[in-house]
């Protein structure tokens, strides 16, 4: 692919650098490379690859904006509200540059789609956002051979490194099997500084833009452990396992199965819990069950259901012995949106609470249903 | 022997700190440092496939015997990004 003038004239800084020059800038305008999730993550890194002259940019994201990811995801603005992630964020890239090819794919990825659509592309970008996704993303990757360009952040904390094997480590090879449901919050339970994504996107995006021009080092076989809060970088250096289910010597992952459908499916548990709905949960507390709050301290000051125990999901084992005098009254558990509380409910039946109900779509759906002065968030 | 642990992540927030300094008897494992930390909290019987082990800053195995002065890292997996 040659340069034009006017991509001459753009790209003029790039051409200047000796580690890209035009045969780095012509090799990134022939790129393609596919971004999942157009979140934190996924919007600094789309919007610099796009600036930077990369080719083919495959978005991908079923999503459609939300106020609350304003303060995080610079691809999109107050307008942008309920329309699709991949359509509003083809058009503010195809604006940087119209030379840019935007693939939309506006889809979950899953094991059925997630072949056909990485297959198409050089790199691989991941800004999901729940363990599922990431563990396909790592074992299609493994499987098609592409370089899996991975960054995750948790409140003030980012992860970043470059998996690409067979010469390099991949995912499973650091975290061979998925943490338990309930026990490392994903689906956007945790708070994040809205500005940390923006860095570690970033961080994403350089690494593939050496990835495509071989430029400098990669972030391969270390992870970069990035803290904002007490603004250090550390890194781990991470050899490659031999016996790592996805990419070692005698791999054991199938692609077809094993990803659970991120926060919304649940176990034996947590089937046989019923679920209330908050009109119903009104009618409960009216005539004396009690309400459990398994949300983190700082969501509890957001907002509560008045007369509510605050117990957070993570404490819940430490602190059965006070709960115990309420083994045989009516419990009904809440949470953001249902999903740790219906956890929450598994745990307390387990432990002998015999009358324990999980309030469905949590203080949230409350909040629409039931009592408006309660914020959403 | 003494030794230095950090925490990242979840771990950190479990224990309330991001760094403790121990003083262990020689032969301790980095897998009994972290059951020792982590009693009696929700990671109390995490998996150890689900936390990234690192000792003086490369991956170890959790059975790996400690010296004095090592510093142990314990990495959990973090998902989080796009919600």
């Amino acid at each position: 692919m040659t340069l034009s003038h006017d991509q001459i004239r753009r790209f003029a800084r790039h051409l200047k650098l000796a580690e890209i020059g035009v045969d780095g800038q012509e090799k990134l305008a022939a790129a393609r490379i596919a971004i999942v999730g157009l979140g934190g993550l996924g919007s600094p890194a789309a919007l610099y690859l796009a600036a930077s002259g990369v080719g083919t940019l495959g978005l991908i994201d079923a999503d459609v904006v939300d106020v609350s990811n304003l303060h995080r995801q610079v691809l999109f603005t107050a307008a942008d509200e309920g329309k699709s992630k991949v359509s509003v964020a083809a058009a503010r890239l195809r604006a940087i540059d119209g030379s840019l090819d935007v693939v939309e794919h506006p889809v979950r990825l899953g094991p059925t789609n997630s072949v056909p659509i990485l297959s198409s592309y050089d790199v691989v970008v991941d800004g999901s956002d729940n363990f599922p996704t990431r563990y396909l993303v790592n074992d299609v990757c493994v499987m098609l051979g592409k370089p899996n360009v991975f960054g995750s952040v948790f409140k003030f904390e980012g992860q970043v490194a470059v998996f690409r094997p067979p010469a390099d480590p991949c995912y499973r090879c650091l975290f061979t099997e998925s943490p338990e449901r309930g026990l490392v919050p994903d689906c956007g339970e945790a708070g994040v500084l809205g500005v940390l994504p923006g860095v570690v996107g970033a961080l994403q995006a350089t690494e593939a833009i050496k990835l495509v021009t071989g430029a400098g080092d990669l972030l391969t076989g270390r992870m970069l452990l990035y803290d904002a809060l007490r603004m250090r970088f550390r890194e781990v250096t991470i050899p490659k396992n031999p016996a790592c289910p996805a990419c070692g010597e005698s791999p054991t992952i199938p692609i077809e199965e094993d990803y659970v459908e991120a926060c919304a499916s649940g176990d034996a548990a947590r089937t046989a819990i019923e679920e209330l709905s908050p009109k119903a949960a009104a009618d409960r507390k009216k005539a004396g069950a009690v309400f459990i709050d398994v949300r983190e301290p700082e969501e509890w000051e957001i907002c509560r259901i008045e007369g509510s125990i605050l117990v957070p999901l993570g404490e819940l084992p430490m602190r059965m012995r006070e709960l115990m005098p309420l083994r045989q009254a009516e419990i009904v558990v809440y949470c953001h949106r249902g999903m740790r509380s219906a956890e929450a409910a598994g745990f307390l039946r387990e432990a002998g609470f015999a009358n324990v109900r999980n309030l469905n779509g949590g203080i949230q759906r409350w909040s629409w249903e039931v009592d408006p002065s309660v914020p959403r968030y | 022997m003494k030794i230095r642990v950090r925490l990242f992540a979840m771990y950190r927030e479990a224990l309330g700190r991001g760094e403790v300094e121990l003083d262990l008897a020689d032969g301790t494992t980095a897998a009994q440092v972290f059951d020792r930390l982590f009693a009696g909290t929700a990671y109390e019987k995490l998996p150890r496939r689900t936390t990234l082990y690192a000792i003086n800053q490369t991956y170890q195995p959790p059975a790996t015997m400690l010296r004095d002065g090592d510093e142990v890292a314990f990495i959990p997996p973090v998902a989080g990004g796009l919600a």
